[in-house]
């Protein structure tokens, strides 16, 4: 009888082991995605304001100017909810403006146009890596979140259930290149 | 920035992931970061100034051969002193799967970790019993690099999740510089387009020397002043075995050659023939070939053709395919024009591959992970008393 209740025992502190253990695992997990959604943002936000430099430096024409400016205001200003839509919305408006090699060129050979330039290529390089990295973490924190053992014992808490961050992040050709340096 | 590198394989045996890793950290410490690169060596190896020994590797067999690892108590708790003592800023960890440093050093490491995937294994057994026990140590990475776009669908098969493609470097001005060498060159203008160069392990068929040999004889029949320069490691008797006894003074072996040596050699062939079968990931040669300005025949693997921009800087012929391989060779050894054209485009291909791109780009990707987080920390996995609230701290 002894014997038995000794060995229930075992059991009981060898799943609470396991069970707080997956736990530290999946804090780990979202601290991590905290940090890469973190870096995203910033990447994002460095996109946008290059951008928005470029466009009113009156390097462009007025056309291409406006149509940045207002793709690049609209993607700082965006609702969370719009977010995506925004930075996919400015995503294309740089590859319509950036899509050929000259319009590059020309920017370069402004003063300062060499380092806006670059600027900008180092941001829109960026941001499709930042957010691979989001959306790994992502990925593997719903693997864990989806196992029984989460579920059953509410590991996760009260942490919200994390999100892809979904976007079209295709850079301009002419800035994607590599840059002859 | 402080960044620590951990090399899984010995830092005596010449690979190409301790070449890579080689590269990237002197090149990275020409930039001004402070790199220390942890690896197994031996504890009489000399080692360079940044390379850390984590006590000697031990051979085991793994993954059909025979592998030199380091595991158990004692590289623990080196990797632990050196993640202790090297308050790193990041961490990039080359092959976390294989089991030795790379993984301990993702168990033991918590913060911004990167992860470089080299290997491009088919789909093992041994993989998908161990995919339960890797989890919670490949789920630390913040950031995965995959070393082609064929090596990045592998890790993404196998493991699931995403990475971001960054090829290996090559040094490109090394090899462009390097000075050709006479008795490597194709002699008088007769023979012109005659010398066809080959690197690699001789005795280890996936290199793909044994098709190079098959395609020989309808080479030499063609172009009788052909000469073949072989350099690599291996029994040179058995590799001409079964060419016909006149051909096989048309074959040179050069046996080991230094990297000096290798880059004029590039420099000197008219045509680099790289026949290999099957288990590359990459295809430095290739890069390097094309660095050097020389034109390429490649087999038509996945990682060769992502290499060669899918046959515009490079030919392809298929693999394994003895017939094709002579008749690509014949039709390009004959024709100076296409083989300029080759070279040129090459020698604009490479650029991408070059250390200043490539540096650059593993640069951003530590900037991106680091920007959102702390440093890197022993993981010091919270003991019970901790967790039931008794410690005193």
């Amino acid at each position: 009888m002894i014997e038995t209740l000794i060995w229930i025992a075992v059991a009981v502190v060898a799943i609470g082991m396991y069970l707080s253990w997956t736990a530290g695992r999946l804090d780990r997990l979202h601290t991590r995605i905290d940090a890469a959604r973190a870096a995203l943002d910033a990447q994002l936000l460095r996109r946008a304001s290059v951008t928005q430099e470029l466009a009113t430096s009156g390097v462009l024409d007025p056309a291409a100017s406006i149509v940045l400016y207002e793709a690049a205001h609209a993607a700082r200003q965006a609702e969370e909810e719009q977010r995506e839509v925004a930075e996919s919305e400015l995503s294309a408006a740089l590859r319509a403006v950036f899509g050929e090699p000259e319009q590059v060129e020309a920017v370069k050979e402004i003063p300062g146009g060499e380092d806006a330039a670059s600027e900008l290529a180092a941001a829109v390089r960026r941001v499709p890596m930042a957010r691979r990295f989001h959306n790994d973490a992502v990925r593997a924190a719903r693997a864990l979140r989806r196992h029984r053992k989460v579920r059953w014992f509410r590991l996760a808490g009260h942490a919200p259930f994390p999100l892809a961050f979904e976007m079209d992040d295709e850079p301009p050709v002419a800035l994607a290149d590599r840059p002859v340096s | 920035m402080k960044i620590g590198i951990v090399c899984p394989y010995s830092w005596d045996v010449p690979g190409g992931v301790q070449f890579h890793i080689r590269d990237l950290a002197e090149h990275l410490i020409r930039l001004g970061h402070q790199v220390s690169v942890l690896a197994p060596a031996d504890d009489e190896t000399p080692l360079p100034p940044y390379v850390v020994s984590a006590g000697r590797a031990v051979p085991v067999p793994y993954n059909g051969s025979v592998a030199r690892l380091n595991f158990g108590f004692l590289s623990a708790a080196r990797v632990r002193r050196w993640l202790h003592d090297g308050t790193f800023d990041v961490i990039h960890i080359h092959e976390p799967t294989s089991p030795s440093l790379g993984l301990l050093a993702c168990w033991a490491a918590q913060g911004p970790i990167v992860a470089t995937f080299h290997t491009s294994n088919p789909r093992s057994r041994a993989m998908l019993a161990a995919y339960p026990i890797l989890q919670p140590a490949l789920e630390k990475i913040s950031a995965r690099i995959a070393v082609s776009e064929y090596a990045r669908r592998t890790l993404v098969e196998h493991l699931g999740g995403d990475a971001v493609v960054i090829p290996n470097g090559v040094d490109v001005g090394f090899f462009a510089a390097a000075e050709p060498r006479a008795e490597w060159q194709s002699g008088d203008a007769r023979s012109e387009g005659g010398t066809i160069g080959f690197i690699g392990r001789i005795d280890e068929p996936r290199k793909g020397l044994p098709v190079l040999m098959r395609a020989l004889p309808a080479i030499l029949a063609a172009r009788p002043e052909t000469r073949l320069l072989v350099a690599g490691r291996g029994d040179e008797e058995e590799a001409v075995a079964s060419l016909p006894e006149a051909m096989r003074e048309r074959v040179e072996f050069l046996g080991m050659v230094s990297d000096a040596d290798k880059a004029r050699l590039l420099r000197s062939v008219d045509l680099y023939v790289a026949p290999n079968t099957g288990g590359e990931s990459f295809g430095i040669i290739l890069v390097e070939a094309m660095s050097a300005g020389a034109p390429v025949l490649a087999s038509d693997l996945d990682a060769f053709a992502q290499v060669l921009d899918l046959g515009a800087a490079g030919e392809l012929f298929a693999n394994e395919d003895a017939d094709a391989l002579a008749g690509a060779a014949i039709r390009l050894l004959g024709d100076p024009q296409r083989r300029r054209e080759l070279s040129e485009r090459g020698t604009a291909h490479v650029r991408r591959f070059d250390w200043s791109t490539v540096g650059a780009d593993i640069l951003a990707v530590y900037e991106t992970v680091t920007d959102g987080a702390a440093s890197v920390a022993a993981d010091e996995r919270t003991g019970l008393r901790a967790r039931l609230g008794l410690a005193r701290e």
